[in-house]
C-alpha cells in the first residue's frame, strides 16, 4: 500500500501535517529468532497443558468433595463450590491466555488494510429497486383498488382483537375477586370484628397485660396460622400469601401519654398498645424498623418513616399516606382482637383508590 | 467537692432505702457497692437515684430513668461497654468494657433494687448446648423464621446491621455473645424494641440465638461474602472485579508485543 | 492488498499460506460450497480486517458473558422448577428444614446444596448477568465518547439500546425467579409500581399475577419470559448488531495510514478469531472464578419469600439501583381527585424517568446530527476531548445516573460512612439537579484545556526538561518536536464547523421566510453552543508561524532540529 493513497481534498492547505502513511512493519523477536519462537511455542503449549491438568482436577474435586448436609469445608468456605470454580475458571482462563499468547507471539501480525465502501447503494441500483417496487405495486393494483387495500387492512387490524382478547383470562378483574368475608379484594383484609391478633410465625394469641412498654410484636390474624383439629393449616399456599400481603400487622406498646389520638381513633388502642398495617403505603414493602424511643417506623426499601404515636403520619420519605391503623380491643380472656377490618385499603396507592 | 456530694447522697440513700431492707446481708453489701459505683460512673446522666436526667430542652433526656429496667439491662449495657457513654446521644456504640464482672454485678444489683425488672438471664435460658441434635435442628428452623420476621428488618438477613433514621443504626450481631443477644431482646437497649417474655417467650428467644449461632458456624458455601450486605456490595464487586478484571485483560490482548529493531533476513 | 505470508513466523507459515495441493480442508470447503454457495461470502470475510484496540473489546465482554449466561442458564433449567406450589423444605440445609416455601425456592435450594456444581453455576449465572449489563453500559459509553455512533451506525446504536433494555428486563425477571425474600420483595415493589399506573394499573397487576398479589402464576410467567421470550429477542438483536458491525466494518482511531476510506488492523483469520475466541475463554474463566469464590445472592440466608418479612438492605441488583434511588429521594407527592389517586411518588421515578432517560440516550445520535447538520459518514473515531460538548453531555448523564445510584444505596452509605440517612436523602434531592450541570461545565472546560494542551504540544513540541540560560540571563527550556506520525495522529480530526442555518435556508427563492425559521434559529443556537468554545487544531499557517517566531523556544514541526532561540 502506498503511504498516501488518499489525497486530502480541499482542506489540503489547512491540514498542517501530511499523512505519513502506515509505518513500516516491525518484526517481533519471535519472527526473527527461531529460538524465541520455540520458547513462545512451548509457553503456549504449557498454558494448554496446565489447562488440561485443571480440567482433571475439576473432575477430581467433583467426585471427592462432599456437599449436601455435611459440606467439606476449606478455610471456612464450601470446598466444593470454591474448588470447582477455581479449577473450571483456571482451565478456561488458561486456554484463553494460551490462545491470546499464540496470537500475540506466533501468528502473523501484519496489519492489513481494507477499503471501505459507503453504506449507500449505487444510484443505478437504487433506481432499479425503486422501479421494480413501483412496477410491483402497480401490478398488484393496490393503489388503483382502494377497496381491496382498505378492507385487507381492516381485516388484519381486526385480527388484533382475538390476540388481545385471548389474554383476557390472564387474571380476574380487580372487582371479580372482592369478598369481604374472606378478606379478598384490594379494599379488604382478613381482619374482622373479634379476629384474634396472633404472633407471626408462632401463632399464639397475645395477652394485652403481658406486653411491656417498648414491646413490638409482628402479628397476623389468627385464621392465617390456625390449624384444624388434626393439626393441618386451614389456609394454604396462595391464600396465606395473599392474606399476609395485606393483613400483616405491627403492635407496639408505648406510654399511653405519648399517643396523639387521631380524630375518632380515641378508642382504637388498648392501654397504650397501638396496631398498624405492616405494609408500607409507598410500594408495599413490609416495615418493622421501629425506633422505640421516637416511635418512628422506617421502611427498609425506600426509607419512608411513619410516626406510630401519631396515627402513622409520614414524617419522612417518599410515602404519601399515613400507615393504616387497626382499631383493637381485648376479648373476654384478655387477648388482643381487632375491632373491625382496616378502615382504608392497606398498601400502595392505586388509581381507583378513593383517598379523599 | 463532687466526691463529698456523691458520698453524702449515697449515705442519705442508704438511710432512706426501705427496698433493700429485706435483702440478705451480702446482697445489701452488693447493692451498696453498686450504688457507690453508680454514683461515680452513672449518676451524672441517670440521676443519683437512677431517676433519669432531663436536659433544658423540652422532651430531650440526657439519661433515661433506670427504675424498672432490671439487672439484665445493666449487665447488657455495661458488659458490652456501651455504658458508660462518652457523651449522651441516641446511639451507644459497643466499646471496651470499663468494669470487671464483680463491679457489673454490683451495679446490676443496685439498679434492680430501684424497681422490679428483668433479671440477668441464666445460661439455661440462652444456651443451646444442652439441646439434643434433633432439638437443636428444630430450634434453628423455628429460630430462622422468628429471626426473619422480627429481626432482619433492622439487623439484616446476615445479622450485619442496617441504617435507622437520623443517623442511627442497628448494630451487627456478628460475634455477639448469646447472653447479650438474649439480654438485648429482653430489655430493648437504646432505640431497639423490647421482646419481653410476653412478646417472645424465652424458648423463642433461645431459638433465635440457635439460628444466629447456626449461620455463624456454617461455612460460606459460595465463597467470600463481600460484606454480606446484599445486592449493593455485589454490584460493586461485579464492577470492580468483573468489569475491572476483564477490561484489564482486554488491554493486555490489544497491547503491542515487544518489537525488534532488526529486519528479517531472508533465508 | 496482500500480505507477504512468507515473512510470518516459521512456526505457522507453512500451514496457513500454502493451500496448493487439494487438502482435506479444500474437500470439505468444496462440499459445503456446492450446497450453500458460501464461497463468495467467505471470500470477503475470512480475511476481514478488524482494528485492534482495548476499547473495541468492551462489547465483546457483553457478547461472551451472554454466551456464558446461555450455557449456565441451560444447566440451571435442568433442575429449576418454576412453580409456586407450596411445599415444606426437606433438603440438606437444616436451618430452613420444615419451612414452607414454593417449589421454585425448594428447587433453587436443591441446586445450591444437593447438585454438585449447582451453586457454582447459579453464582456464575448471576455474576455473568451483572457483567453482561455492566459491559453493555461501558460499551455504550465508549461508543458515545468516541463518536462511533455517527452515520452510518445510528441503527446499530438503537439496536444496542434495545439490547440494554431487554438485558435489564432479563436481569429483573431472573432476579425474581428463585422466590427468596429478596426477589419476592422486588416483585412486590414491581406490583406497587404497576398499581400506580393511571387507569390501567390494578388491571395490569391482576393480569400479570393472575389475581391478587402474589397469586400463584407470576413465577411460571416470568420463567417463560426469562428463558424463552427475552433470550430469543436478545439473540436476534445481537445477530443484527453483529451483522451491521461486519457490514459497516469497525471504526478505527485516526493515525498514519488510517483514513475514513480504509480500515487497518488484523485479519479475521487468524489473529482476530484467535483474540476473540481467546477472550471468550477468558470471560468464561473469570466468571467461573467469581462464581466459585464470591458469594452472590445467598438465598439460604434470605429464606423463602413471605409478604410479612423484609430485610435491611433490600436492594435490587445494581442495574435497577438508579430508579430505586429516584424512588427513595422523591418527596411524597400524591394527588387525590374525583375519587381516584395519582401517585406521583411512584409514577415519576419509576414509570416516567427511566423510560425518559432511555429515550434521551437512544436519541443522542439523532439529536447531535440534527444540531451539527453533519450528514457525512464517519469511520474515524474522535477523542473525547475533541468533542467537548458531547463528552460533557455524557458525563452529565453519568453524574445523574451515579447520584441516583448512590441514592439507591443511601442506607448502606449511611452505615458505612456514619451519616444520617435523612441528610443523604435531602442532599441527593438537590444534587441530582445541580450535580450534572456542574459536571457538564467542568468536563467541557477540561476537554477544552486538553485540546489547548494538544495544540501546545503540536506547535511547541515536548518539554525535554533541559533548561538553558541565554546570554542575557533568561531561562528557557528545550522543546523538541514529536515524530510526524504522532503529529499527524494529533491533527487527524475535523475542523468544527459552526452552522448558522440562516440566509439560504431561511428564505426560499421568492424571498419568503421558510416556515421553520424558528426551528432553524434554535438549531443555529444549539450549533453555536455545541461547537462554541472548542479549540480547533492549528493550521499550516500556525505551524509556519510557530516555527519561524524567533522570540520563543520553539521548534518547527517535523524537522527534528535542535536549535534553541
Amino acid at each position: 500500500m502506498s503511504p498516501n493513497e488518499i489525497t486530502p481534498h480541499e482542506q489540503a492547505e489547512a491540514e498542517p501535517i501530511a499523512d505519513p502513511g502506515l509505518p513500516a512493519h516491525q518484526w517481533r523477536p519471535t519472527d526473527l529468532d527461531e529460538k524465541a519462537a520455540k520458547r513462545a511455542e512451548r509457553q503456549v503449549a504449557a498454558f494448554f497443558i496446565t489447562s488440561i491438568v485443571f480440567a482433571i482436577l475439576f473432575v477430581v474435586a467433583y467426585f471427592t468433595l462432599e456437599i449436601g448436609e455435611d459440606w467439606d469445608v476449606f478455610m471456612g468456605f464450601g470446598a466444593s463450590t470454591a474448588a470447582l470454580g477455581v479449577t473450571l475458571g483456571m482451565a478456561l482462563l488458561l486456554i484463553g491466555v494460551g490462545i491470546i499468547q499464540w496470537a500475540r507471539k506466533l501468528m502473523g501480525d501484519h496489519e492489513i488494510s481494507e477499503q471501505r465502501h459507503p453504506a449507500v447503494s449505487s444510484p443505478e441500483d437504487r433506481e432499479d429497486v425503486l422501479a421494480s417496487l413501483e412496477l410491483g405495486i402497480a401490478e398488484s393494483g393496490i393503489s388503483r383498488r382502494p377497496l381491496v387495500r382498505n378492507s385487507l387492512l381492516g381485516a388484519v387490524a381486526a385480527l388484533g382483537l382475538p390476540a388481545v382478547v385471548l389474554l383476557r383470562d390472564l387474571g380476574p378483574l380487580p372487582k371479580d375477586v372482592v369478598d369481604p368475608e374472606r378478606g379478598k379484594g384490594l379494599e379488604h383484609t382478613l381482619w374482622k370484628k373479634g379476629e384474634r391478633i396472633v404472633r407471626d410465625v408462632i401463632g399464639t394469641p397475645i395477652l394485652a397485660s403481658e406486653l411491656q412498654v417498648g414491646d413490638l410484636v409482628n402479628c397476623q390474624p389468627e385464621i392465617l396460622l390456625a390449624t384444624d383439629e388434626r393439626g393441618n393449616h386451614i389456609l394454604h399456599g396462595v391464600d396465606v400469601q395473599v392474606g399476609k400481603s395485606k393483613a400483616s400487622l405491627i403492635l407496639l406498646r408505648m406510654e399511653p401519654d405519648d399517643i396523639t389520638h387521631g380524630r375518632g381513633r380515641e378508642n382504637w388502642t388498648v392501654d397504650g398498645i397501638v396496631a398498624y398495617s405492616k405494609i408500607c403505603t409507598h410500594v408495599g414493602c413490609p416495615i418493622s424498623l421501629n425506633e422505640r424511643t421516637t416511635h418512628h417506623l422506617l421502611c427498609p426499601c425506600h426509607q419512608s418513616t411513619f410516626d406510630l404515636a401519631d396515627s402513622g403520619r409520614v414524617v419522612f420519605g417518599p410515602a404519601a399516606r399515613a400507615l393504616p391503623q387497626l382499631p383493637i380491643a381485648v376479648d373476654g380472656e384478655g387477648y388482643l382482637v381487632a375491632q373491625s377490618d382496616f378502615t382504608e385499603p392497606v398498601g400502595p396507592s392505586y388509581w381507583e383508590r378513593d383517598s379523599k | 467537692m463532687l466526691l463529698i456530694g456523691l458520698l453524702m447522697t449515697g449515705g442519705l440513700y442508704t438511710a432512706f432505702s426501705p427496698a433493700t431492707a429485706q435483702e440478705t446481708k451480702t446482697d445489701a453489701e452488693l447493692i451498696q457497692q453498686g450504688r457507690e459505683l453508680f454514683l461515680v460512673g452513672c449518676s451524672s446522666c441517670h440521676g443519683k437515684n437512677g431517676e433519669g436526667v432531663s436536659t433544658q430542652r423540652e422532651g430531650q433526656i440526657k439519661g433515661p430513668s433506670l427504675v424498672g429496667v432490671g439487672a439484665a439491662a445493666v449487665d447488657f449495657q455495661v458488659d458490652t461497654g456501651r455504658m458508660p457513654m462518652a457523651r449522651p446521644e441516641q446511639q451507644a456504640p459497643r466499646k471496651e468494657v470499663l468494669y470487671n464482672d464483680e463491679e457489673i454485678a454490683a451495679m446490676a444489683a443496685f439498679v434492680a433494687s430501684l424497681g422490679p425488672g428483668p433479671a440477668i438471664p441464666s445460661p439455661e435460658d440462652y444456651s443451646i448446648d444442652d439441646l439434643s441434635e434433633e432439638e437443636r435442628v428444630a430450634a434453628v428452623a423455628r429460630g430462622s423464621q422468628i429471626f426473619l420476621t422480627n429481626c432482619t428488618a433492622c439487623h439484616n438477613f446476615n445479622g450485619q446491621g442496617g441504617a435507622m433514621p437520623e443517623g442511627g443504626y442497628a448494630p451487627s450481631l456478628k460475634g455477639v455473645e448469646s447472653k447479650h443477644i438474649y439480654q438485648a431482646m429482653l430489655t430493648g437497649p437504646q432505640s431497639m424494641d423490647n421482646f419481653s417474655n410476653g412478646n417472645l417467650s424465652p424458648e423463642q428467644k433461645r431459638d433465635v440465638i440457635a439460628y444466629l449461632r447456626a449461620i455463624e458456624d456454617q461455612p460460606e458455601y459460595g465463597g467470600f461474602t463481600l460484606g454480606g450486605l446484599g445486592p449493593v456490595s455485589e454490584g460493586l464487586f461485579g464492577w470492580l472485579i468483573g468489569i475491572g478484571g476483564l477490561v484489564g485483560f482486554a488491554v493486555w490482548i490489544a497491547a503491542h508485543t515487544t518489537r525488534s529493531t532488526k529486519d528479517k533476513v531472508e533465508a | 492488498m496482500s500480505v507477504d505470508t512468507t515473512k510470518v513466523a516459521k512456526s505457522n507459515a507453512t500451514a496457513a499460506a500454502t493451500p496448493a495441493k487439494p487438502s482435506k480442508l479444500g474437500g470439505a470447503a468444496n462440499w459445503a460450497d456446492e450446497r450453500l454457495g458460501i464461497g463468495s461470502m467467505m471470500k470477503k470475510n475470512i480475511r476481514k480486517v478488524f482494528p485492534d484496540h482495548w476499547s473495541f473489546m468492551l462489547g465483546e465482554i457483553a457478547l461472551w458473558s451472554f454466551v456464558t449466561l446461555l450455557l449456565t442458564g441451560v444447566f440451571l433449567t435442568l433442575w429449576f422448577v418454576p412453580s409456586m406450589n407450596e411445599v415444606a423444605y426437606q433438603g440438606s440445609y437444616e436451618q430452613l428444614r420444615g419451612v414452607y416455601m414454593s417449589e421454585a425456592m425448594v428447587s433453587t435450594m436443591d441446586i445450591s446444596f444437593d447438585i454438585r456444581g449447582g451453586l457454582l453455576m447459579r453464582q456464575m449465572h448471576h455474576w455473568a448477568a451483572m457483567i453482561f449489563i455492566a459491559s453493555m453500559m461501558v460499551h455504550l459509553m465508549r461508543v458515545y465518547l468516541t463518536g462511533a455512533f455517527r452515520k452510518p451506525r445510528e441503527i446499530n446504536w438503537v439496536i444496542g439500546m434495545l439490547l440494554l433494555l431487554l438485558g435489564t428486563l432479563e436481569g429483573f425477571t431472573g432476579y425474581s425467579l428463585p422466590d427468596d425474600l429478596l426477589s419476592g420483595t422486588g416483585v412486590r415493589a414491581a406490583d406497587g409500581f404497576m398499581k400506580a399506573a393511571p387507569v390501567v394499573g390494578t388491571y395490569m397487576s391482576f393480569f400479570l399475577f393472575g389475581g391478587e398479589f402474589p397469586g400463584e402464576s407470576i413465577i411460571p410467567r416470568l420463567y417463560i419470559i426469562h428463558v424463552l421470550l427475552i433470550p430469543a429477542l436478545l439473540l436476534g438483536l445481537i445477530a443484527a448488531h453483529m451483522l451491521l458491525l461486519v457490514y459497516h466494518k469497525h471504526t478505527q482511531w485516526p493515525g498514519p495510514g488510517r483514513t475514513e476510506q480504509n480500515v487497518v488492523g488484523f485479519p479475521m483469520l487468524p489473529v482476530y478469531a484467535a483474540k476473540a475466541g481467546g477472550f471468550f475463554f477468558i470471560v468464561f474463566g473469570v466468571t467461573a472464578l467469581m462464581g466459585g469464590l464470591m458469594t452472590i445472592n445467598p438465598l439460604w440466608k434470605y429464606g423463602p419469600y413471605d409478604p410479612s418479612k423484609v430485610t435491611a438492605g433490600s436492594q435490587p441488583d445494581w442495574y435497577m439501583g438508579w430508579p430505586d434511588g429516584a424512588l427513595r429521594i422523591i418527596p411524597g407527592w400524591e394527588s387525590a381527585f374525583w375519587g381516584v389517586t395519582l401517585s406521583w411518588n411512584i409514577l415519576l421515578p419509576i414509570l416516567i424517568l427511566p423510560i425518559l432517560l432511555w429515550v434521551i440516550v437512544m436519541m443522542l445520535p439523532f439529536i447531535e446530527a440534527w444540531i451539527t447538520g453533519d450528514k457525512r459518514e464517519h469511520h474515524l473515531l474522535e477523542r473525547p476531548r475533541n468533542a467537548p460538548t458531547r463528552t460533557a453531555l455524557l458525563v452529565a448523564l453519568m453524574t445523574f445516573y451515579g447520584l441516583m445510584w448512590a441514592a439507591g444505596g443511601n442506607d448502606l452509605i449511611a452505615i458505612k460512612f456514619d451519616m444520617s440517612i435523612n441528610a443523604i436523602t435531602y442532599f441527593m434531592r438537590g444534587a441530582v439537579f445541580v450535580g450534572p450541570v456542574i459536571a457538564f461545565i467542568i468536563t467541557r472546560r477540561w476537554c477544552i484545556s486538553l485540546q489547548r494542551h494538544d495544540n501546545e504540544r503540536l506547535l511547541h513540541g515536548w518539554e525535554t526538561g533541559v533548561v538553558s540560560r541565554s546570554a542575557d540571563g533568561g531561562f528557557s527550556e528545550l522543546h523538541l518536536p514529536y515524530t510526524q506520525e504522532k503529529q499527524y495522529a494529533l491533527t487527524a480530526r475535523d475542523r468544527d464547523e459552526e452552522k448558522t442555518y440562516t440566509s439560504e435556508s431561511d428564505v426560499d427563492e421568492n424571498g419568503v421566510p421558510a416556515p421553520d425559521t424558528r426551528k432553524n434559529r434554535l438549531r443555529a443556537k444549539l450549533s453555536k453552543f455545541w461547537y462554541g468554545p472548542a479549540v480547533q487544531k492549528p493550521t499550516a499557517a500556525d505551524f509556519h508561524e510557530a516555527h519561524h517566531h524567533g522570540d520563543h523556544a520553539e521548534v518547527g514541526a517535523g524537522e527534528g532540529s535542535k536549535e534553541l532561540h
